[in-house]
């Protein structure tokens, strides 16, 4: 792995690191510290600027008109654009726009008619639902939501939770298990429509992110056609184990974008912050803060962009991408921890980002897998089939 | 279905007099008891549910009731309140129509799109 930049990536860096500098910084200035979204007059602005810069749809392939950007390149935007206050969830409040459920580039033509196209025009909304009740972490074992066929139709019951923009949806990903003998060889997945009767949003469920919720959703008898099988009958495992291989690279990246941030807020903040008559900077327990932040973000950026790279080649990456999001939400949780306690009492205010970034941070290390899943998962690639 | 701001009503008085500076949600109701009003006290209020509520009073010309809840999740459990009211009335009371609303599907299993 080459470890220096292209001129290409310096440039479109560059240009990325001056769309937060430049606009996004600013606008936070004025939004509530707690926002995740941007005004809709801010937002059609900032979105002509990515546009105009050729980076709108970062993650739609480019043969559906998306700009063509490596992964290693990507994963380098996405540490940028995470530089904000908002930035661990909402980077750049999507103003460089989404790929919308990145599954749909495999459905049948009828299917992308139907959904992808109009996701990527922005016309429709789609969730992706997989989470249950009985655990998000093992779905191929949790997931209890049964498909039943009846006649060219489904008919799909039960539950799912922690499922983001289900309220605000057309439609969604939903996993239900199709084979109750098979584990999981026995769970498909469906493109549901959420105007059909039997899809309900039962409740919100709030979480340490506060302008963000997470729904809870029930299926009462919602019939699905059986056309809207998104790949095969049974094998909605791989869609869903690939989807959660590939989302660890950018979470990863994320966390790193936000601990570059609060540790340049730190390097700023310590030689002008004076105790006992002098600054902060000449105390050895702040230098040795500022040490371990920057070997925990070294460390984490060198591993993610391997898995990124490895991604890349078409090798496998199942270990690194386990790896990175392992490494990168918990030093972002440091980093973020060590920067708080030498702000003090700033650091908790909401007048800075530190207090935000604190609870979301938090949210990494179990969202998208916690650490002990990621960790199992290492294992499992180290001891091979005898563990189990 | 969400969970419903249940706290007593109190009258404007009684509201100004008790409510102090934190971050939450709030409602406004005229004599009939309907909500007439909704909103919140965010990181960068002034003077916090307080501010806020002593400001909406005096906007809303109608509004004689207040209950408020105390909560650092004020803009999810502001969509959230909003959203609870359209599911179970059909119609939402005077708020920010700049926020972007979600559905909830109305309790009993009817559909809420």
């Amino acid at each position: 792995m080459d470890l220096n930049l292209t001129p290409e990536q310096d440039l479109i860096i560059g240009m990325v690191r001056r769309f937060v500098r430049e606009e996004i910084l600013p606008l936070e200035q004025y939004l509530d510290p707690d926002a995740d979204e941007l005004e809709d007059d801010d937002r059609q602005r900032l979105i002509a600027k990515t546009r105009e810069m050729g980076l709108y749809g970062l993650d739609i392939p480019p043969e559906y008109g998306g700009p063509d950007i490596d992964l290693v390149t990507r994963t380098l935007l996405a540490v940028e654009m995470s530089q904000h206050r908002a930035g661990l969830y909402a980077p750049c409040y999507g103003t460089f726009g989404g790929a919308g459920l990145a599954q749909l580039f495999e459905a049948t033509e009828q299917q992308k008619e139907q959904y992808l196209y109009p996701t990527l025009r922005g016309e429709k909304r789609g969730f992706f639902g997989l989470s249950e009740p009985s655990g998000g972490s093992d779905p191929a074992r949790a997931i209890q939501t049964k498909a039943v066929r009846d006649g060219d139709d489904w008919v799909i019951n039960g539950g799912k939770l922690w499922i983001s923009g289900a309220d605000k949806a057309d439609f969604g990903l939903v996993f239900a298990r199709t084979d109750t003998d098979q584990g999981r060889n026995g769970v498909t997945c469906f493109i549901v429509d959420t105007d059909q009767p039997g899809f309900h949003v039962r409740r919100i469920v709030h979480t340490l992110r506060s302008a963000h919720y997470a729904t809870e959703l029930q299926f009462e008898d919602l019939r699905v056609s059986n056309d809207n099988i998104l790949g095969q009958l049974n094998k909605g495992f791989a869609i869903a184990n690939d989807r959660l291989t590939r989302q660890r690279i950018p979470y990863a990246a994320g966390c790193i974008g936000v601990a570059i941030k609060a540790q340049e807020m730190a390097l700023e903040y310590v030689p002008q912050r004076e105790t006992f008559g002098a600054p902060l900077s000449t105390r050895q327990s702040i230098q040795w803060m500022l040490v371990d932040n920057d070997i925990d973000i070294r460390q984490a950026l060198w591993i993610t962009l391997e898995a990124a790279s490895k991604a890349q080649q078409g090798e496998s990456f199942r270990k690194e991408a386990a790896m990175a999001k392992l490494v990168a939400t918990e030093a972002g949780g440091r980093v973020v921890d060590r920067c708080m306690q030498m702000f003090g009492g700033l650091g908790v205010a909401k007048d800075l980002p530190f207090e935000r970034w604190y609870r979301e941070m938090r949210i990494r290390r179990i969202g998208e897998g916690p650490s002990e899943v990621q960790r199992h998962v290492i294992a499992r690639e180290l001891l091979g089939a005898s563990l189990r | 279905m969400g969970l419903r701001l249940t706290k007593p009503w109190l009258s404007s008085e009684q509201a100004l007099a008790k409510v102090r500076g934190q971050m939450g949600v709030y409602q406004l109701a005229d004599a009939d008891g309907e909500v007439i009003f909704m909103s919140y006290a965010g990181g960068r209020s002034l003077g916090g549910l307080r501010g806020e509520i002593t400001r909406s009073l005096a906007e809303q010309a109608h509004a004689c009731q207040v209950r408020y809840e105390i909560t650092t999740s004020y803009l999810s459990r502001y969509k959230e309140l909003l959203m609870l009211h359209q599911a179970e009335h059909g119609v939402l009371p005077n708020h920010d129509p700049k926020v972007r609303l979600g559905r909830l599907s109305p309790a009993g299993g009817a559909n809420g799109s």
